[in-house]
């Protein structure tokens, strides 16, 4: 059977790749400093869905993301992988949401696309680890949600057989369609860029991106619809803009430390046999071992 | 009215670690709020819940006993905790950052608009001024965690919405009995007035977890590797070492992505919290998560070819060498001297 998936991407500053620069001398993260990249488990979750594209003819892939005017990057990064477009939910109202107004928001955009059979999302975004946007955006839309997915085993007569990764096993759930599923970092690597599709898509804009392209390229956008990327606001998607941003977010940040650990008074030995020996002997001696 | 409340996992028959040790903080915090701990237990059989709970101070247990609510699902618990939540109106509710406790927090705090701060690391009570307005939040929730991949520590608060909910990874709090006979009551329910059929439509078909392999958490020595030790192979070297002196052998994340240790293994932000006695960090570095996870260990050697390692700092001693070299000469002095 043909499904209509939307995988909910994020793209994220590099944390896994933090060097000295990337924390300003107040203290503050430096995000300029990090490069911003496809969210790892996210591209989990859209090999997910490219497999099902694969094995279902008539599949429709679609992705969804939340950030800034530079986040349509990862709508293209979806596109040189095989997915068939995308939408770029930006505005500034959006700013400041913790996973509760993210939610609200990417909730609003799928009840705005609103013919869909599964949504697939990565389990967790490396910036925040909070693995909570996807069962949040679940409840939202009312909908059902397996976590901690490794592997989509089928999807047929409308429903979707799933295993689970968990701490200590494996589960294997079913239920129906329509479904939201997040991915897990333990499922298959995500397939690199097709070439032929970066030719297809690497001029592909939004509205935005278009006031600032070059004018050689701008009668391409009539005449290769596909190179349009739409992106969508509050109003796009009839947010209510109080739930939306810093307003619709019931946690506040009280307070943002550096990490500085209590250094200690530390003895420094040379690994020869003596003064290995005098350790062991002295942690022997102390009842630390033994 | 206005309790903490701590939803508790249950595997046959036996409540988790990380929800005995949610209690006990809950019942510190409680202690400090003047208000009662109150646990909920969603399950089948449960008849040894009270049990295993009330010596951790709970005043107040509710059960939910029905052979559908295991194993655990996400729709019935969520009707669940967002019926009882309305009713009994917490100021706080607690659950383990495990995957359950991530799949279902995020499902009830959505349902109740309230706030959710994943995997903290240390949980207080505090007040608040919030200068713009002019007003003085007493007795908030401290929520606090490492952020941006642990290059931060955030305190989050939630002034306006209640229950604060926050989840916690297992290990990072530390399980305490108060009173071996500590007197709570029981309230057991009708599930059918909580959860309607519709939400058991997600069906576990097949389930196999295997009982806990490593006991790391409570090893009084651990001897961790990093990404330095530069091999499965020179693992072995810490396995060595670790049956030699009686101890268990934990990974950083480096170790544990590089493919030379279980995920089992991992001790960190986003792996277990432990405190041994003595703790043996081999060709770690040192990143923040990492010592987030170990820095409360009695001794800390540091074996590192690089002098300048960041764990180097809160190491009380520091061996600068290979681990191929430094460990076999532990071993060996450790078997010549001892019986």
């Amino acid at each position: 059977m043909s499904l209509r998936i939307i995988v909910l991407a994020k793209q994220v500053p590099d944390t896994r790749n933090v060097g000295k620069d990337a924390m300003k001398a107040d203290g503050t993260v430096n995000r300029a400093a990090l490069p911003a990249i496809f969210n790892p488990e996210d591209l989990n979750a859209l090999e997910q869905a490219l497999r099902l594209k694969d094995a279902n003819p008539g599949t429709t892939v679609t992705l969804l993301t939340m950030g800034p005017g530079r986040a349509a990057e990862i709508i293209r990064e979806g596109l040189y992988r095989g997915a068939d477009g995308g939408y770029l939910l930006t505005d500034r109202a959006f700013a400041g949401a913790d996973t509760l107004a993210t939610s609200y928001a990417l909730s609003m955009a799928v009840r705005k696309i609103k013919e869909y059979d599964l949504i697939l999302c990565g389990r967790q975004a490396i910036d925040g680890d909070t693995a909570q946007v996807g069962p949040q955006v679940a409840e939202k839309l009312g909908l059902n949600q397996i976590t901690y997915a490794e592997e989509i085993v089928n999807v047929k007569n409308g429903r979707i057989t799933v295993k689970r990764r968990l701490e200590r096993g494996v589960e294997t759930v079913e239920a129906p369609l329509p479904i939201v599923v997040t991915i897990n970092g333990s499922a298959p690597e995500c397939r690199p860029r097709n070439a032929k599709l970066i030719q297809k898509f690497k001029h592909a804009k939004t509205v935005t991106e278009k006031q600032e392209a070059s004018a050689d390229y701008l009668e391409l956008f009539s005449t290769r619809p596909y190179l349009n990327l739409e992106e969508w606001s509050v109003a796009d998607v009839n947010a209510d803009v109080k739930q939306c941003g810093l307003s619709g977010s019931p946690t506040k940040v009280k307070r943002i430390e550096n990490v500085i650990f209590q250094a200690k008074e530390s003895k420094t030995l040379l690994p020869t046999d003596t003064e290995i020996d005098e350790l062991m002997k002295e942690l022997i001696a102390n009842h630390t071992i033994g | 009215m206005n309790n903490i409340f701590v939803y508790c996992e249950i595997e046959d028959g036996i409540i988790a670690d990380v929800s005995l040790e949610l209690l006990t903080k809950g019942r510190s915090l409680a202690n400090t709020l003047g208000c009662k701990l109150e646990a909920v237990v969603a399950g089948h059989q449960l008849g040894t819940v009270g049990k295993q709970v009330f010596p951790y101070g709970v005043d107040v247990l509710h059960l939910f006993d029905d052979a559908r609510l295991f194993p655990y699902t996400p729709l019935p618990h969520t009707s669940i905790l967002v019926n009882l939540f309305k009713k009994e109106k917490p100021q706080i509710a607690f659950m383990g950052a495990t995957s359950i406790g991530r799949d279902l927090g995020p499902r009830v705090s959505s349902a109740l608009g309230s706030g959710l701060t994943a995997d903290c690391t240390s949980l207080e009570i505090g007040d608040h001024e919030e200068k713009k307005e002019n007003k003085v939040y007493k007795n908030l929730l401290y929520q606090i965690r490492p952020a941006f991949g642990g290059n931060i520590v955030a305190t989050i608060i939630n002034p306006e919405h209640r229950p604060q909910m926050a989840t916690v990874r297992e290990g990072v709090m530390k399980k305490e009995i108060v009173d071996l006979v500590y007197k709570g009551e029981t309230k057991t329910y009708d599930v059918s007035q909580y959860v309607s059929e519709a939400d058991f439509a997600v069906a576990v078909i097949d389930r196999q977890i295997e009982k806990s392999k490593t006991n790391i958490k409570s090893a009084p020595i651990i001897i961790a590797g990093g990404y330095g030790v530069g091999s499965k192979e020179n693992f072995q070297l810490l396995y060595d070492l670790a049956a030699a002196i009686g101890g268990e052998v934990g990974a950083s994340r480096a170790a544990v992505d590089a493919g030379f240790c279980e995920h089992e293994r991992q001790i960190g932000q986003t792996g277990v919290t432990v405190r041994p006695k003595l703790y043996i960090a081999c060709g770690i570095s040192g990143q923040i998560q990492h010592i987030a996870g170990m820095q409360e260990s009695s001794i800390i050697i540091s074996v590192n070819n690089d002098p300048a390692a960041p764990i180097n700092t809160i190491a009380d001693y520091v061996i600068t060498g290979t681990v191929e070299n430094v460990i076999p000469k532990m071993i060996k002095y450790y078997k010549q001297n001892t019986k």
